[in-house]
């Protein structure tokens, strides 16, 4: 380096680099090398891990794809391993689980605990699609945390309706009924159906028509209280609803009530067996059950 | 008017530049200083090191149910035991508080004397000091290590280094070996790591803090606080006129001269006589005469070596000394020295620790050994029962951090006439809770539609649940939401 290539900065007594922009000069405060060889040492590290991991992605002609490494490492097989060691370590519960009697399982905390944690998950990845998330439910899909249940809400209750389903008919042993369309089969006038409309908003506590209420109610005995019983309590034997609480599945309007009786409802359930194992729908019904409207057996025999 | 000239380009600028883009490090060979000073730096690093290495192994009784190790982080059970506090993770605001305290301590500390922690306390200064009194132990002082440096490979250079090495590698596996013994059972641990028992973390962290202690402390040394450390940027907002820095103190020294026997007539020297002592004596291999600089740590090693000098040439101590800005315009100006140590800074620090240790005191003092969280399911936020009550799901945690089992009773106040029903971890408001653990329960509660009205402001009701021992006082208590529909 020549002499005259030195300029130096008055103030710091620092070399300059040269380099001049309006003015305003570049200080040359060298880095030290200790730190340029760590960044090699680095660049080494990027190399060797590009040898050792999967990093160079290939097209194999049908799909994307990366070289496997060295090493070979697959997240997935990770996952899929934590799984399977999961599973194993789940075992024993879970056959605990198939084994043992409801009452045996809400009885043993630790039972308890593995079935509702492991219900809440299933619950989440099969019948939250209908249910919601929180089993809130939604118009015509019932919200299971309350303790209005059309076909019983006993823990068994609840076990054959996730296992049979409802009005599925490829499962014989599935719950069955068949509200008749009052209206669209002409069975009842629509004068008729008006007036039982009224009455059934009066059996809920409901403003009404007191006038066609009573008319309505001849027709609702004539034709109705077979399955939801002559005070309008339903029947759980039957999924007909109790007609005089406050929970209206699909909306306690004039005009929903009306359209009820006159096109009838008749929601379906699939049946679970087929798609998940005993111990899954055991798990899940532990689960409904404990959302905060199970109905104990005695409870269940009282009402 | 615009200068056309001035228009005009520079000439290009020189691009030939070849000066240094990468310095190598000069390596610093500080020679061994006597003096007050060094005395005071090896009291503080025997008692630092001493507190390092003992602490794990103190015990204190807690009875049966919890470890007897003083100070513990045990990160499996998410404790923090220090003596007779006991900290569960969710009580991780003390640390911030201890941080905030320290950080403010640190301000405090370098306002009245500079960079006093990076110059005493400072682990890096302490290991670093430890690993430079080995290499002058080993290889000799100063002059002896330049020298020997420079001559060519020998065995005997080589077996110098080499054992350098290995005690610095040694120092370096107790440091890291005594790091470990935090987080577990001292006495447990220690045995089972000779007999290969201990679990791989401890073997892994040793390891962790034996490389990282040997590269700070033995290789990198002055380079971390120079080129790593942030704290040397950031001590200057802390530094004012009146803060005591070590410094040269100028008006005294210069100009500086050799003393001659045979003065040269009319040539006038201050008290340095350029005998670089204090050049010498730096670990971190700078100039104090220079003035404040970010590489100074204030060890004060210079002042030691400048003060032997000073007694051999019959002049007075304190050429290089603890001293203001303030002070050397002072003497400038033919005034005296003043040490203003409150100052507008010092006491608004002083404030802010006394403040914040303070509440964390009061705080600390006063928490309680049982702790409430109550989360109000979500989804579906209220549900509407068969006779149009309203009921609400809340999950209840309970925590009991005493060393006994305790019977607590939780109440609900402020939702009006509310039904309770207790499931999956509780019967009852009535919950027996083991010593050191934690219940979680799921608790329904229901007001009647009816009720709702005087209850509910637009869908709201606000009120508390409250967690009463057996003697019916308030152990924990925490606010509790009720929701319905808005009327």
């Amino acid at each position: 380096m020549s002499s005259e290539h030195k300029d130096v900065d008055q103030h710091s007594g620092t070399e300059t680099t040269g380099h001049e922009w309006d003015g305003i000069k570049e200080l040359n405060t060298p880095l030290p090398k200790w730190w340029l060889y760590t960044f090699y040492v680095t660049v080494v590290w990027a190399l060797g891990y590009f040898i050792v991991f999967p990093a160079i992605p290939y097209f194999d002609g049908s799909k994307w794809d990366a070289t496997g490494g060295v090493i070979n490492y697959d997240q997935r097989a990770v996952v899929a391993e934590a799984v399977e060691e999961n599973e194993a370590r789940l075992k024993p519960y879970t056959e605990a689980i198939v084994k043992a009697s409801f009452q045996e399982i809400l009885a043993d905390q630790e039972l308890m605990d593995v079935a509702y944690a492991g219900g809440s998950i299933a619950f989440k990845e099969n019948c939250a699609g209908c249910h919601g998330t929180g089993a809130q439910g939604f118009v015509a899909f019932p919200n299971l945390n309350d303790d209005d249940w059309l076909w019983g809400g006993t823990i068994e209750d609840i076990h054959q309706t996730i296992t049979h389903g409802i009005r599925w008919e490829q499962d014989y042993d599935t719950r069955y009924s068949q509200m008749p369309s009052f209206g669209s089969d002409e069975i009842l006038e629509k004068e008729d159906i008006k007036d039982v409309t009224q009455y059934v908003m009066q059996l809920g506590g409901l403003d009404h028509s007191a006038e066609a209420a009573a008319r309505g109610a001849t027709v609702f005995e004539e034709q109705c209280s077979v399955c939801h019983a002559a005070d309008g309590k339903g029947d759980k034997t039957q999924g007909a609803p109790n007609l005089t609480d406050a929970i209206w599945l699909f909306g306690s309007d004039r005009e929903t009530i009306y359209e009820t009786i006159y096109y009838a409802r008749n929601s379906v359930m699939p049946a679970w067996k087929e798609r998940l194992d005993e111990a899954t729908i055991k798990k899940l019904a532990v689960y409904v059950y404990s959302l905060g409207g199970g109905v104990e057996p005695s409870d269940a025999a009282a009402r | 008017m615009l200068n056309p000239q001035q228009l005009k380009p520079e000439p290009a600028p020189d691009a030939g530049f070849d000066g240094p883009l990468y310095a190598s490090r000069v390596k610093v060979y500080p020679k061994k200083v006597r003096g007050a000073f060094r005395r005071f730096k090896w009291a503080i690093m025997v008692v630092l090191l001493g507190i390092y290495y003992v602490a794990p192994w103190l015990r204190w009784d807690r009875g049966a149910l919890a470890p007897d190790q003083a100070i513990l982080l045990d990160l499996p059970a998410r404790r923090f035991y220090f003596f007779f506090l006991e900290f569960w993770s969710q009580e991780i605001y003390y640390m911030a508080a201890l941080m905030v305290l320290s950080a403010v301590g640190l301000f405090l500390v370098t306002s009245v004397f500079g960079r006093a922690w990076c110059g005493y306390a400072c682990p890096q200064t302490v290991w670093s000091d430890l690993f430079f009194h080995v290499e002058r132990w080993i290889e000799g002082d100063r002059n002896t290590r330049i020298r020997k440096d420079k001559m060519p490979l020998s065995v005997r250079k080589v077996a110098e280094k080499t054992s350098k090495h290995v005690i610095w590698i040694l120092i370096s596996i107790a440091t890291g070996g005594a790091w470990i013994f935090y987080f577990a059972d001292a006495p447990t641990l220690f045995p089972a790591l000779f007999n290969g028992t201990a679990p791989a973390q401890a073997y892994g962290f040793i390891a962790l803090f034996t490389g990282s202690t040997y590269l700070l402390g033995g290789i990198a040394k002055e380079q971390v606080c120079i080129y790593m450390c942030p704290w040397p940027r950031i001590q200057g907002a802390m530094l004012d006129d009146e803060s005591l820095i070590v410094s040269y103190r100028e008006d005294r020294g210069e100009p500086r001269g050799p003393i001659r026997k045979h003065p040269v007539p009319g040539e006038e020297t201050g008290d340095c006589i350029n005998c670089n002592a204090c050049v010498y004596a730096c670990p971190m291999g700078i100039d104090i005469r220079n003035g404040p600089q970010l590489e100074c740590i204030q060890c004060a090693l210079c002042i030691d070596a400048c003060d032997e000098i000073m007694d051999k040439v019959e002049r007075p101590r304190g050429l290089i000394a603890y001293d203001s800005f303030a002070n050397q315009e002072r003497r400038a100006a033919g005034k005296p020295e003043q040490f203003n140590f409150i100052r507008t800074r010092t006491v608004v620090y002083a404030l802010v620790i006394a403040l914040i240790g303070g509440l964390t005191t009061y705080f600390m003092l006063n928490r309680s050994d049982a702790d409430l969280n109550v989360l109000a399911d979500r989804n579906p936020a209220f549900v509407t029962l068969a006779d149009g009550s309203i009921r609400n799901g809340y999950t209840v945690r309970l925590m009991n951090k005493a060393n006994a089992e305790r019977v607590l009773t939780a109440k609900i106040e402020g939702l009006g006439p509310v039904a309770t029903r207790w499931t999956r971890g509780a019967d009852s408001e009535v919950i027996t809770i083991g010593p050191d653990s934690l219940v979680t329960a799921k608790l329904f509660v229901s007001l009647k539609k009816e009720d709702l009205e005087d209850v509910l402001d637009d869908g709201v009701a606000a009120g508390h649940m409250i967690i009463l021992d057996q003697m019916g006082y308030v152990v924990a208590s925490e606010t509790m939401r009720f929701q319905g529909p808005r009327q």
